[in-house]
């Protein structure tokens, strides 16, 4: 019945050109490795270098001082970080118990024919470019949002300073709500996996006590996957930090620090759009590079802090 | 049944209501965007939009012809560069990949994958734009070449980490060369997961603007050569977007139909890759 082992015919010795071919396509894919860090590295270079004036000319008070004028050549960055953050603040915000709570339903509660099709239209908003975003935003989502929320909202509690002034349409608000109808998706997803990693025992030991789903979840989610649920919120203010075109197009462009939802804003990502091909002089430019390096950095650490957070904090899922 | 019974089972209703309103939520601004997209593209979507150079404002007629072409070329270009660096280095992180050198690279990938992709167009702007004095199609597509070689690179590493460490000594136990084995049987193996990692990657470039804003510009007319600014979809359809005129806007949502369509059929082939593989 065994098959005969077969025999190993013996050759001498090593062929040593084997080796060499072998080395040398290690070395080969190394080296185009090599390129990519490179790459990687030199944007970081270019970025510090072309900021150079900037930085030497306004140091620190760049990020402190909120004039912004191409003009007298006064530039600091505070509004734009500002209209970045609170923007992307906001999209957190509303995209966060969204994005949880989807995972949580199709995760739980949603029939096996549902999961498949929800998952696919949620990857689906991943993979619309976002100029289309900005354009759906500009004809249809400002207009609504205007009518619907903004001016009723403006006439009852216009007193609060978060809904002062009058309303346009473009504002910070507008840029939140399509921001988080951008990030949802990747909330969405990492929320998926980090709640497939409780075990299922633990799941079925809440509701064999007579807990009920809802119970189940609190317990189960409040015992382990706060951490990871944190840390894809990080993902999500990751992306919306840096999203660009869509933003631009609603958010109204003005380089105020107004605490008003209502009114117009800019984002860091937003000047450097609009304004890099215009930047007449070395030190505009320079300063526009600045805005662009500040924002790599923040990103970078937001970024950084998510994949932190979610490798060490959530067992079971590879980090990535 | 008691008050807590009660007050228990309907925290759980609504709860579960609550959940299923937010999936609904999710999933209600794709229905909008597909409906929009196709109720105020449909007026002039028509051969000519895709045969025709853009008219001027007033005139009937003309198309997206040269951003077609200009997306096709920019794209294109990312990718010629972009595979062979991306595929070997991740073939070097999966093959070889374990020491500290490796691990700085994976380091920079990761960065890379972050970082918002309007900085990227800084980065070709300064790269060419500057020592040029010249908007390009290779500015463009060189911004666009370091968003597509993070994904890649992921993917490349990700799927050729799926290949069973026996299916290597297998091959090498029939004594085939270390480095034949890992071309022509370790990523023959994950082909398919590698190339759907590219199409995705191509659908997300496709579809990008930031970074051509400053790089490849965007141009009226056809292109003249790659060391000329270059029209590409996504440009002309946030320049029409952002203009005054009605009949201009009528073509941003026909030139985002064109797009959208692009990346479905990219994202589905994708899809359908490593599907049929399973």
């Amino acid at each position: 019945m065994a098959r005969p082992i077969a025999r190993v015919p013996a050759t001498g010795k090593m062929k040593v050109g084997a080796n060499i071919k072998d080395f040398l396509f290690e070395k080969t894919t190394a080296l185009f490795a090599l390129c990519v860090l490179g790459l990687t590295l030199l944007l970081f270079a270019l970025l510090i270098r072309e900021s150079l004036p900037a930085i030497r000319k306004f140091g620190v008070t760049f990020v402190t001082n909120s004039t912004w004028d191409p003009v007298l050549e006064e530039f600091a960055a505070l509004p734009f970080l500002y209209g970045t953050l609170v923007s992307s603040f906001l999209a957190i915000l509303i995209a966060v118990p969204l994005g949880v709570g989807s995972a949580i339903f199709i995760n739980e509660f949603a029939p096996g024919w549902l999961k498949t099709p929800i998952s696919f239209l949620a990857e689906l908003l991943a993979a619309i470019p976002s100029v289309i975003y900005g354009l759906w935003g500009i004809f249809v989502l400002v207009p609504i949002l205007r009518d619907n929320f903004m001016k009723p909202v403006s006439r009852a509690l216009g007193w609060i300073p978060l809904f002062q002034g009058p309303v346009y349409g473009p504002s910070m608000l507008a840029a939140g709500v399509l921001l988080a109808i951008m990030v949802v998706p990747f909330i969405l997803s990492v929320s998926r996996e980090v709640l497939a990693t409780v075990p299922q025992v633990q799941k079925e030991a809440v509701l064999s006590l007579g807990g009920t789903h809802w119970e189940m979840i609190r317990i189960v989610i409040g015992q382990h996957c706060i951490p990871g649920i944190f840390g894809a919120t990080i993902l999500g203010l990751g992306r919306a930090l840096g999203e660009t075109m869509a933003v631009t197009m609603v958010i109204g462009n003005r380089p105020d620090i107004v605490l008003s939802l209502f009114q117009p804003g800019y984002s860091m990502a937003a000047v450097i759009a609009n304004e890099f091909t215009e930047a007449t002089g070395d030190l505009y430019l320079s300063a526009l590079v600045e805005i662009g390096l500040v924002l790599f950095l923040l990103t970078i650490v937001v970024n950084l802090a998510a994949k932190w957070i979610l490798t060490r904090m959530v067992p079971g899922r590879a980090g990535r | 049944m008691t008050s807590i019974a009660f007050r228990r089972k309907a925290t759980d209703r609504i709860m579960k209501a609550l959940f299923l309103l937010s999936a609904f939520l999710v999933i209600l601004p794709l229905f909008l965007i597909f409906f929009d997209l196709l109720w105020k593209g449909a007026k002039e979507l028509k051969w000519s939009l895709l045969t025709d150079l853009p008219r001027p404002v007033g005139e009937p007629g003309g198309g997206i012809a040269n951003g077609i072409l200009g997306t096709l070329t920019v794209t294109g270009l990312a990718m010629a560069g972009g595979i062979p660096l991306a595929v070997l280095t991740g073939i070097y992180l999966a093959e070889y990949g374990k020491g500290a050198f490796a691990s700085v690279v994976r380091f920079a990938v990761d960065l890379l994958a972050g970082v918002p992709s309007i900085i990227l167009g800084i980065f070709g702007y300064v790269l060419w734009v500057l020592p040029m004095k010249r908007f390009s199609a290779w500015a463009g597509a060189s911004a666009l070449a370091m968003i597509f070689i993070p994904i890649v690179v992921r993917t490349t590493e990700e799927m050729l980490k799926t290949v069973p460490v026996s299916v290597r000594e297998g091959a090498l136990a029939l004594g085939i060369e270390r480095w034949k084995t890992t071309l022509f049987i370790t990523v023959r193996t994950a082909a398919a997961g590698i190339i759907t990692g590219i199409l995705l990657a191509m659908a997300r470039i496709l579809g990008e603007t930031a970074p051509l804003l400053f790089t490849a510009l965007g141009n009226q007319f056809w292109q003249t050569g790659l060391d000329q600014p270059i029209a590409t979809i996504p440009l002309q359809v946030f320049s029409y977007a952002i203009s005054p005129y009605d009949d201009w806007h009528g073509k941003a949502w026909a030139g985002a139909v064109v797009l959208i369509l692009m990346v479905l059929v990219l994202s589905t082939v994708a899809r359908l890759l490593t599907r049929t593989r399973k």
